[in-house]
Order: structure tokens, then C-alpha cells, then sequence
């Protein structure tokens, strides 16, 4: 099979199939992916290309003057001079974030693919099930449990965690918490599928060459579930570095992230080239982040 | 047996993919040169006027802001009667939540001088500013609307993005000043105080809209929002950002203060009379006050956008809501404050209590210490806004 994969198409040394055959096949992958790609030319490319054009049209036009495009590539110097501190605050932030939901969703995802028995199916439901409401509802949600009167803070300030003074609500604290919580299931559900899939009876043998369990986790099942593991922290990672809701509702201007920005310059401001030059800068700090992730964890499978 | 289907490599794939991309960047960035200004006339976007044969309207406006019979909040008594006796139906829809979210809906349309599907909606006055600025707004036929003419406060007259009061009428009307929990702090009376006391530290919103927050300080600084200059925009933004780098206001909200301020999060801030109300029928803790200085005034307004083909109809609607009787009814609801002079004579029949209340139909001296915002160009609101953004944050 794989030496046939090689073979150059069109007139080869081996026999073409007969025409008649092969015309009718030829073109099936195209049309199978024609209503995808169609789909993603309309609402993706084109929508991006539209961007792409705005970051660079002339910064001094307006919205009732309309505006020209000069290739001002200078937009991406000046936006990233104005709003560097963000882009850190937001990949600073969704790090955390990502290291308390691994630190979190990986014993759970663990527990339930491997120890949870017939429990199984139902805790995966609880996993899921606070998708069902919306995201602003359980970022709201969290305003409460945060709240300076709640027992949260409350119990916190009797142990002195807090000062007399001190709060959750409205610091980093809270948004990272927040994004914890709100992307905590894009990174479980895949290292769950990985993780269902271990073969015990590789643990067992582990055990039996003298590996102490400790040893046999970070040879054997930290090793297989790999592949869950980066495509969760993906999942993860990027909308939680584009969020703003988590930003806006649980902290305060000290703490926008990126996405607020790009959120003002577009809605309130109407500097749509730096609105567009920012997205793009967005766009680029995450795909220059993903490749070298992706290259240090070697996996090829995932993209 | 050889496989009919050539396997498509992930190489060939992406090389194709990258392919096709960079062929349409190139011809989407040659294509993409520039837009259009968005500026329009009335007279360039002209529309005929179906009223007479085509006996209905579409209303937008915002959620929660017209009254609904108690039992069933399906019913909205006042517009039922409007149906009833003019035989126009009104599709009402609550589809504006935010007036930045709204232009970008609407925006598309009106600056290519298509309809928007809408006959009257209701904004707020530095965006419906803007709008009449874009020329996206039609003229209304003020002999046509004589309740308006009579009745319409004087201090909403002759606005100065609407001079001759042809454009917008306002919808309700309502004051940005102070508000406080008197349950976790004591009473709170100047926005210096809000700004510098130390025991409010980190306790203290300002609203992100920045007419309000900045007309608010402009007062307190002695300016007068409704003219002012460059130089004492900028010395009351230090004045707000010195508040903030102090950590004494906590953040910037819209509505949302209210739940906390009703939990005691926070315990003053910035606030619109509407939700202070509100609050204060639950817990009468929660006040209102407005600063020795001045509050700010703003509208809600309705307005008929180029291309709405039922104008007639609309100013019928307009001129039924200022019949003081009907006003009186709509207040008694939504308690922001009525535009419609008459209307609390009206509401003394209908609740006594609501009548006496200055949030709701203010007095001579708390109406002469308000100000509406000055009118800004285009120039001036994105360097304002970019300016007071940068400070909250954003």
C-alpha cells in the first residue's frame, strides 16, 4: 500500500486502470470536499482576507469619509507599541490557567477513563453538562461565588489568607480562575479519549519489570496520552488567550486581556485597522506559539 | 487490488491549501482597495412613504422599556391601544441591548442607503448624534405631531444635534450621577468624595460610557459639559486617572453595576437614576444623589432611519406617546424619567407615591442643574474616546 502511494500519478510504469474507471473516481475527493471548503471560503477565508485589507488601510480615515487603502503596514508597529503590555497580560494569564486546568483535568480525566467503572458515562455527562448553559450565565455565576459578602472571601479572610480588606473579585486572580474553569472541559474530553484508550495490561507490565508506579506513569500512560494531552492544552489555550468575557465581567481595567482591546477598537473606538492589525498580531503570537509547542512535543499526528 | 482513490498526502494537501491562499490573498488585496464613506443624505436615500396604504410599523427598541400588563407579559397595554384605535400594527422588538452593538448591525445598510427593515428605533443621544451626523436619519413632519410640539420638556428642546427638534424625540429620559448603599457606607455627596475617600477605596465603579463618567467630573472640575475645550477634557481625565492608578475605583461598567451594588461589592459609583430606582424599591438603603456640582441629562430617542417606508405612521406613534395620559402610564413602568410635561399631573391618578418622585418627574432646581453633553465631531469623538478608553483600561 505504501509503495503504491508512491507511485507518480498519471502514466506510471504499471498499467493506468482502465479511463472509464478511474474518471469516475478522479474527482470524488474534490467533490466530497467541495461543501467544506466552500463553507470555509465564505465564512472563513473571505472574512479574513476583508481583515487583512482593513489592518492596512490608512489610519487617518474614518468611518463617514470611508477609508483608503495605503499598505499601511505601520498600523502593526503602532497597535503592538500601544497594547504590548496585553498581548503579555493574555499569554501570561491563559498559562496559568492552563497549568491549574492540566494540574486539575488530568487526574480527572484519568479517574474517569480508567477507575470510574460503570460511573462512567455520568461523570462524562457532568463534564459536559455545564455547556448547557450559557458561558456568560456561568461566568456570572462565578461573580457570586467571588462575591466580597460571599463565604468564599469569607472563609478566606478567617484564615488569613485575605487581608481584613482583600478580595477575588476584580483581581487576576479571578479571571484566571475564571478561565480555568470555563475551558476546563476542552482539555478533558480529549485527554479522556486518549486516556480510555490505555491498555492496562501495559501497566501491568511495567509493574512486573520492577517499573514503581510512579516510574510506569512517566513511561507508559503520560507517554500514550500525548496526543490528548496537545490537542486539549490547544483547545484550551487558544480561546482562553483570545477571551475577553472572563476579563471584562471578574476582573478590572488593570486586567484586559487582548480581546478587549480588539473588542473596543471595533465597537467603541472604530479604529478598524488597528482593530484588524491587532487581531493579526493575535493571530500570529498564537500560531508562532502552537508550531514551536508542537515541534518541542513532537507529535505529528496532530496537525 | 489497487486503490481507485489516489490517497491525497498531508503535504499535498497543505501545499494546496497555501497554494490556493496566497493566489486569493493577491486578488482579494488587489480588490480590496479601501471603502466607501459612510455618509449619506436624506435626499440621496429617499423613500416612499407606504403609511397610507400599508397600516403598520416596526418598533425596536430596548429590552425591558415599555410597560406590560401585570399578568400577562405578553401584553403591552399602552401600544395594545395604540393598535386599537389607529388600526397600525406595530411589530415591537426588543433587539437593541447596546448602542455600539446596534450601529455595528445596523451600520451595513444605512451607509449603503438600504432598508434596515426598521421605522422607528431608539438610541441614545451621542449615538443617535452620530447617525444624524452620518445622515442616516429622516426629517419628521413636526405638524403632524403636535403633542410633541406642546408637551416635550423644555430642557430636551433644541438639542444640539437636533436644533430645530425634527429628528429625535426622546423616548425617557434619565440622570447619571452618584449612587450609594447606605446599608456599608455612609452618605456619599460630591464626586471628589467618590474619587478620594479613602474608606470607598477599590469600592467605587465609574460607567464605561464616557459621556456620563467625564460630564460628571467636567462638573466637578466647575466645566460645563455642554461646552467645553480640549484643555479641560484632559484635566478632568487626569482627575479619573488618578483614581484609577490609585486603585480607589474598582472598574467600568454598564449595567451591571447594579447587582453588585444591591450585594455591596461595591458600595458607590456612578450610576443612572433607572436602576437606582429600581434598587431602591427593594432595598431603600440604596440612594440616588445628585452631586451639588450637576448630573448629566441623556435621552433615549426615537428616530426614523432613511429607508423606513411608514414615517407617517411612526409620528403617529411618536405624538400618541406624548398624549401626557399615556406618558403617565409608560412612566409609572419603566420609572426612568418622563420627557413629557403633564404627564405627572396624569400620574397623580394613577400612583401618588411615583408622582412626587424627582427621578421620575424632576423639579425645576434639579432639571436647571443638569446638563446634556456636548455634540462632537467626528475628529473629536474618536480622539475623546481613544483617550478615556486608554484610561479604563481598554
Amino acid at each position: 500500500m505504501t509503495a503504491l502511494a508512491h507511485v507518480p500519478t498519471g502514466s506510471g510504469q504499471s498499467a493506468p486502470p482502465p479511463a472509464s474507471r478511474r474518471g469516475r473516481y478522479r474527482l470524488l475527493p474534490y467533490l466530497l470536499l467541495l461543501p467544506g471548503t466552500a463553507w470555509l471560503f465564505l465564512f472563513f477565508a473571505l472574512p479574513l482576507l476583508q481583515l487583512a485589507a482593513a489592518s492596512l488601510y490608512d489610519p487617518s480615515g474614518s468611518l463617514s469619509t470611508g477609508y483608503a487603502m495605503t499598505w499601511a503596514f505601520s498600523n502593526y508597529w503602532d497597535a503592538f507599541q500601544a497594547y504590548w503590555p496585553h498581548f503579555v497580560r493574555s499569554f501570561v494569564y491563559s498559562a496559568i490557567a492552563l497549568v491549574l486546568a492540566l494540574l486539575m483535568g488530568y487526574p480527572l480525566a484519568y479517574g474517569i477513563a480508567q477507575k470510574a467503572g460503570r460511573w462512567k458515562n455520568l461523570l462524562l455527562v457532568c463534564v459536559v453538562a455545564p455547556m448547557f448553559t450559557s458561558f456568560l450565565v456561568r461566568t456570572l455565576a462565578w461573580k457570586t461565588i467571588l462575591s466580597d459578602n460571599g463565604w468564599l472571601v469569607g472563609l478566606l479572610r478567617d484564615v488569613h489568607l485575605l487581608g481584613p480588606d482583600g478580595r477575588l473579585l476584580a483581581t487576576p486572580v479571578a479571571v484566571v480562575l475564571g478561565l480555568t474553569y470555563n475551558f476546563l472541559p476542552f482539555l478533558v474530553l480529549p485527554l479522556y479519549a486518549s486516556l480510555e484508550r490505555l491498555d492496562y495490561r501495559l501497566l501491568e507490565a511495567a509493574s512486573d519489570l520492577y517499573a514503581s508506579p510512579l516510574r510506569a506513569f512517566r513511561r507508559v500512560t503520560l507517554p500514550l496520552s500525548m496526543p490528548g494531552m496537545i490537542a486539549g492544552t490547544l483547545l484550551f489555550f487558544i480561546p482562553a488567550t483570545g477571551d475577553y468575557i472572563n476579563a471584562e465581567l471578574l476582573g478590572t481595567p488593570n486586567e484586559y486581556m487582548i480581546g478587549n482591546v480588539i473588542d473596543s477598537a471595533f465597537l467603541v473606538r472604530l479604529d478598524y485597522p488597528q482593530g484588524a492589525a491587532l487581531s493579526f498580531l493575535l493571530m500570529a503570537a498564537i500560531l508562532a506559539i502552537v508550531f514551536v509547542y508542537l515541534r518541542k512535543a513532537g507529535t505529528e499526528e496532530v496537525l | 487490488m489497487r486503490s481507485p482513490l489516489r490517497p491525497l498526502s498531508r503535504r499535498g494537501l497543505l501545499t494546496g491549501t497555501l497554494g490556493s491562499a496566497a493566489l486569493l490573498a493577491t486578488a482579494g488585496t488587489l480588490a480590496g482597495c479601501g471603502t466607501k464613506g459612510a455618509q449619506q443624505t436624506e435626499a440621496a436615500c429617499k423613500s416612499d412613504d407606504l403609511s397610507a396604504t400599508e397600516k403598520k410599523i416596526a418598533f425596536s427598541n430596548w429590552p425591558q422599556y415599555i410597560d406590560v400588563d401585570e399578568k400577562n407579559e405578553s401584553k403591552r397595554p399602552t401600544l395594545d391601544d395604540f393598535v386599537k384605535k389607529t388600526g397600525i400594527q406595530v411589530t415591537y422588538t426588543e433587539d437593541i441591548n447596546d448602542n455600539n452593538e446596534f450601529f455595528g448591525k445596523v451600520q451595513n445598510q444605512l451607509k449603503d442607503c438600504s432598508s434596515t427593515g426598521r421605522d422607528i428605533m431608539v438610541l441614545t443621544d451621542w449615538m443617535a448624534a452620530r447617525m444624524i451626523r452620518l445622515g442616516w436619519i429622516q426629517k419628521l413632519d413636526k405638524s403632524k405631531m403636535p403633542n410633541v410640539e406642546a408637551n416635550v420638556l423644555p430642557s430636551l428642546r433644541n438639542r444640539a444635534f437636533d436644533p430645530d427638534n425634527q429628528l429625535a424625540v426622546p423616548w425617557q429620559s434619565g440622570l447619571s450621577g452618584i449612587a450609594y448603599n447606605g446599608k456599608v457606607t455612609k452618605e456619599v455627596r460630591t464626586i471628589d468624595e467618590l474619587l478620594t475617600r479613602p474608606d470607598l477605596k477599590g469600592k467605587v465603579t465609574a460607567l464605561s460610557e464616557m459621556r456620563d463618567t467625564m460630564g460628571l467630573l467636567l462638573q466637578s472640575n466647575g466645566h460645563d459639559p455642554a461646552n467645553f475645550t480640549a484643555a479641560q477634557f484632559d484635566d478632568a481625565l487626569n482627575k479619573l486617572k488618578k483614581a484609577v492608578d490609585s486603585g480607589q475605583i474598582r472598574k467600568f461598567t454598564g449595567n451591571e453595576y447594579s447587582t453588585e451594588l444591591a450585594k455591596g461589592d461595591i458600595v458607590a459609583c456612578i450610576a443612572w437614576s433607572g436602576d437606582v430606582i429600581q434598587l431602591g424599591f427593594d432595598d431603600e438603603k440604596i440612594k440616588f444623589v445628585t452631586p451639588e456640582s450637576g448630573v448629566m441629562l441623556w435621552s433615549d430617542n426615537m428616530m426614523v432611519p432613511n429607508k423606513a417606508t411608514h414615517k407617517a405612521n411612526a409620528e403617529e406613534l411618536i405624538n400618541y406617546y406624548y398624549d401626557p395620559a399615556i406618558a403617565a402610564q409608560l412612566a409609572a413602568y419603566v420609572n426612568y424619567i418622563c420627557p413629557v410635561k403633564g404627564a405627572k399631573e396624569a400620574m397623580v391618578k394613577i400612583d401618588p407615591e411615583l408622582a412626587e418622585n424627582p427621578l421620575i418627574f424632576p423639579d425645576d432646581e434639579m432639571l436647571s442643574k443638569s446638563k446634556v453633553f456636548m455634540a462632537l465631531d467626528e475628529k473629536q469623538e474618536k480622539d475623546y474616546e481613544a483617550k478615556f478608553q486608554q484610561v479604563i483600561g481598554a
